[in-house]
């Protein structure tokens, strides 16, 4: 169907993949490589709730188109779990009630895995200016505010 | 269990990104649907080209409203009035177009781009007509049809006869901004049709009436079609009300023969999905010069926008009848002119008509203080009921139910309010900032909410062979903790494990009968229908654990799922061994009720104004709330915070603009703007349970409102005072260039 066939590499796994150049990396990842963790809340780039990694780097995947993707590490909210382990982030999100409809949250996850492997100890203003850059329409954003901040704690100990 | 935070049972799906929402369900051979929407405000439709669609490869279909001329416009879910009828919304737009995003033909395609791409090909011609757009002004709907099909008219009290007396009287004009509810998760719906029976995900809210009203449409036996809910992404009152789109699937399902699914865009939700608030009111108060008020009269102008969508009057019903609030106000009367307009439909948004009525309520409290040079909060205590006067009861109907506010001590929660503020502490603080040329201020708002909307709730408890517990309801969950909530009374009343139990909702084909998550009503009607089965359970559990144990039941207790001896713990059967022996048990209980239990709340806003942009900072929010009880203290608050933060949105940030022909100028989250962690302060919450409600078996009020009720009105008195302008604020949102404009 699509015009280009490409190798997608995504929690480690290669997936090779048909897709027209205009689908979005996130549309690829949910309908092509059956991802559906990543969620879209607005598809033009506020709301953050598809932020997946990039080479390590948050992105929002629905303003990056898929034939970008080639030859770089995608991370997404699947591959956090390990060995039906919790990721720390998850863990915390699940200890201080920092979800509550859960749409936004593999974003956010995905938001602060990746700032706090370039930061691994932001100041508060850090933090705040880090978390909004997505919206969640549910929490008010302090129980988020808090289980970042307890799971830097933690993966810094 | 009851009153403890455990971490919530349905988070793992959620965190894992293992969840299923509805864009993430998939069946083979689905079709996607796309929809042609008006991009005039009011038209007729003068001719619908769709032959460039459909010869496009891959399309399977293009409909225009003569292909489903022969179904009925979409009922009303609640609070009926006389006359609005014929002003309900067509499935698809039939000559006319009243708003911009009114659904006007649908596409049904292989893939979602190709399903946008026919839809951008087909060719809609239309005729302006005028544009409808004051409330105040209402034209006609058609040209023998009123734009004010009705209104609503409440009161008690000679109205008259106190103003006539009155020391005192203030007079306002108060408007709140159109906003609405908008989950991060858009709308969406997956139909499929094997022939026989309707199955339909994607659902959400109120499962169980839809799958009735969707039978009653298409004409089918409700035993055929069957609502399934997965995981939703918010609903906030606009979600899971019954949609022109979601028909749309159902038809095309049945007469296509695939699955058709639907998923929404953002763009499409700001303009489709129901908007709320949007009321002008006209309020005038009489008082005492010594700022008892001895009457309110109010006049206001709902904005329905094109069409009377579900919920009927169901907003401005509420507005007219919460309006008094926590105060006496021995004499009262209220005039709703419900409108129409050339904007999108409006329906519920978290605490419906309090917000709006709240706003108005505290305005002209505040303008009265102002007046006689009271001060804001001794006027509003020496107004507020007391608790020797609870029950309270109102001479009016809220959603037909009798207003009685069941429980409650108002004077108390303020004073706590006050003293973990240290009110005067904190008022000469403000006071010296204000003297160092800082724009800051306080305000308050006090409430009362409700919550516990009967008839009824059914829930079903099963004890499986294996010995897990299922709790079967026909609630729904929109991200509130509902399943959570339900197993912790679950396992506090049965005697069961917590982690192991299992609850199941939204799903039509596991229960017959269920109302929904609405009216935060579910802790109160849910709750304490699980309390009933449970109890109940628990009894034929501890009969059959006697036999078993050769015990008499009334030496028998239970706990964390195994049934003992009371002071021989050593003889003891788990609930895996009882349902081994009985292949399974289960109980099946309700809850009814015909009164609203009524919690109450005050909040409490600082902000600071900046002098150059007139940008308003929230610096710090305080909620007190009764509950009653909490089940489960952490949720309350999640809910509390998370509705604050709603409330701000809707009184500094957010607003559906239209421009002067009826467009709308909010159609991305560039325009329409929510609050990021950047706009919130630190919420603290006083949390009381000093007045368990009488009305249910566990005490319990909702609360899934009452962090958003007051918080208009809290932060406009704040500007007030931080600008020493009383009365400033009349209209929210308070944005900066309304700001700098007055």
């Amino acid at each position: 169907m699509g015009d280009h066939t490409i190798d997608l590499t995504v929690n480690g796994t290669t997936h090779s993949i048909d897709v027209e150049a205009r689908m979005t990396l996130a549309d690829a990842l949910r309908e092509e490589c059956g991802l559906t963790g990543t969620h879209l809340g607005c598809e033009h780039g506020v709301c953050g709730a598809c932020t997946v990694l990039m080479d390590g780097q948050p992105v929002r995947a629905c303003l990056v188109f898929a034939v970008q993707c080639e030859g770089v590490e995608i991370s997404t909210v699947e591959g956090l779990a390990r060995d039906g382990q919790l990721h720390p982030l998850q863990q915390a999100f699940w200890d201080h009630h920092g979800l509550q409809c859960g749409f936004c949250t593999p974003g956010f996850l995905m938001l602060a895995v990746g700032a706090l492997a370039e930061n691994p100890d932001p100041s508060d203003e850090e933090m705040i200016e880090i978390l909004s850059s997505n919206l969640c329409r549910c929490t008010g954003y302090q129980n988020i505010v808090k289980a970042v901040k307890a799971a830097a704690e933690h993966m810094r100990s | 269990m009851i009153g403890s935070s455990p971490r919530r049972i349905e988070d793992r799906p959620l965190l894992t990104g293992t969840a299923r929402f509805a864009a993430d369900v998939t069946l083979a051979g689905q079709l996607h649907m796309r929809v042609v929407r008006s991009q005039l405000a009011s038209g007729r439709i003068a001719a619908v080209d769709v032959d460039a669609a459909l010869e496009m490869p891959g399309v399977a279909a293009v409909w225009t409203g003569a292909d489903v001329g022969d179904l009925p416009p979409i009922d009303f879910r609640m609070t009926k009035v006389e006359g609005l009828s014929p002003y309900r919304q067509p499935v698809l737009a039939v000559d006319f177009v009243r708003y911009v995003g009114e659904p006007v033909a649908v596409v049904f395609a292989e893939s979602e781009y190709l399903a946008e791409d026919a839809a951008d090909l087909v060719f809609v011609d239309y005729d302006d007509l005028e544009v409808s757009l004051d409330v105040t002004m209402p034209t006609l709907f058609q040209p023998d049809l009123s734009g004010e099909p009705a209104r609503i008219e409440k009161g008690y009290g000679d109205v008259e006869k106190a103003f006539g007396e009155a020391d005192v009287v203030v007079e306002l004009e108060l408007a709140i901004g159109r906003h609405s509810g908008v989950p991060l998760e858009t709308r969406g719906a997956l139909a499929t049709w094997d022939g026989a029976a309707l199955r339909v995900y994607g659902a959400a809210k109120v499962p169980h009436y839809n799958r009735d009203a969707v039978a009653r449409m298409l004409g089918l036996d409700r035993d055929h079609v069957h609502f399934s809910e997965g995981h939703v992404g918010g609903g906030f009152g606009i979600r899971g009300e019954l949609y022109p789109e979601d028909v749309l699937v159902c038809v095309a399902a049945m007469r296509l023969g695939r699955p058709i699914k639907w998923i929404e865009d953002r763009r499409e939700h700001l303009v489709a999905a129901n908007h709320s608030r949007d009321q002008v009111h006209r309020i005038r108060a009489a008082a005492t010069r010594d700022g008892v008020i001895t009457a309110i009269d109010d006049e206001f102008f709902h904005d329905q926008g094109a069409y009377v969508r579900t919920h009927a009057a169901t907003v401005p019903d509420l507005t007219a009848a919460m309006l008094p609030g926590p105060y006496r106000i021995p004499s009262y009367r209220v005039t709703g002119h419900i409108v129409l307009t050339n904007k999108t439909p409006a329906g519920t948004y978290r605490a419906p008509g309090r917000y709006e009525g709240t706003f108005v309520r505290e305005r002209v409290i505040d303008a009265v203080a102002d007046r006689l040079g009271l001060d804001r909060i001794e006027v509003r205590r020496m107004n507020l009921i007391t608790p020797g006067e609870i029950p309270y009861e109102r001479d009016l109907l809220a959603l037909g139910t009798h207003v009685v506010y069941d429980s409650g001590d108002y004077p108390t929660l303020l004073d706590a309010v006050l003293d973990h503020v240290d009110h005067t502490t904190l008022v000469a603080e403000l006071v010296s900032r204000r003297g160092r040329g800082e724009l800051v201020g306080m305000g308050v708002g006090l409430f009362v909410e409700k919550s516990g909307l009967g008839p009824f709730d059914e829930v079903r408890i099963e004890l499986s062979e294996d010995g897990t517990v299922e709790v079967i309801t026909g609630v729904a969950s929109i991200g509130q903790g509902i399943e959570t909530a339900m197993a912790q009374v679950c396992a506090s009343a049965l005697g069961a494990d917590f982690e192991s139990i299992r609850v199941t909702h939204g799903q039509t084909d596991r229960i017959d009968r269920g109302m929904g998550a609405f009216a935060t009503r579910t802790t109160v009607m849910t709750g304490s229908a699980t309390l009933a089965a449970s109890q109940t359970l628990r009894r034929m559990i501890i009969d059959e654990a006697a036999a078993m144990l050769e015990a008499s039941p009334a030496d028998l207790d239970v706990a964390e799922g195994r049934v003992f001896v009371v002071g021989s713990p050593g003889a003891s059967v788990g609930f895996a061994e009882v349902g081994a022996v009985t292949g399974g048990l289960s109980a099946t209980e309700e809850f009814t009720t015909d009164h609203m239990t009524y919690p109450y709340g005050v909040h409490l806003a600082v902000v600071a104004v900046d002098a150059e942009t007139s940008a308003v900072a929230v610096e710090r929010f305080v909620i007190g709330y009764d509950v009653g009880k909490a089940i489960n203290p952490t949720l309350v608050e999640g809910q509390l915070v998370g509705a604050v933060a709603q409330g701000l949105g809707g009184a500094l940030y957010e607003e559906f603009v239209f421009d002067d022909h009826g467009q709308p100028l909010a159609t991305s989250f560039m325009d329409y703007l929510m609050p990021t962690l950047t706009e919130m302060p630190p919420v603290e919450i006083v949390l009381s349970e000093a007045t368990p409600s009488p009305l249910n078996p566990l005490g319990v009020k909702g609360a899934g409102e009452g962090g958003i009720t007051a918080v208009g009105a809290a932060v406009a008195a704040a500007i007030d005072d931080a600008l020493t302008s009383p009365g400033l604020v009349r209209r929210l949102p308070v944005t900066p260039d309304r700001l700098r404009a007055v």
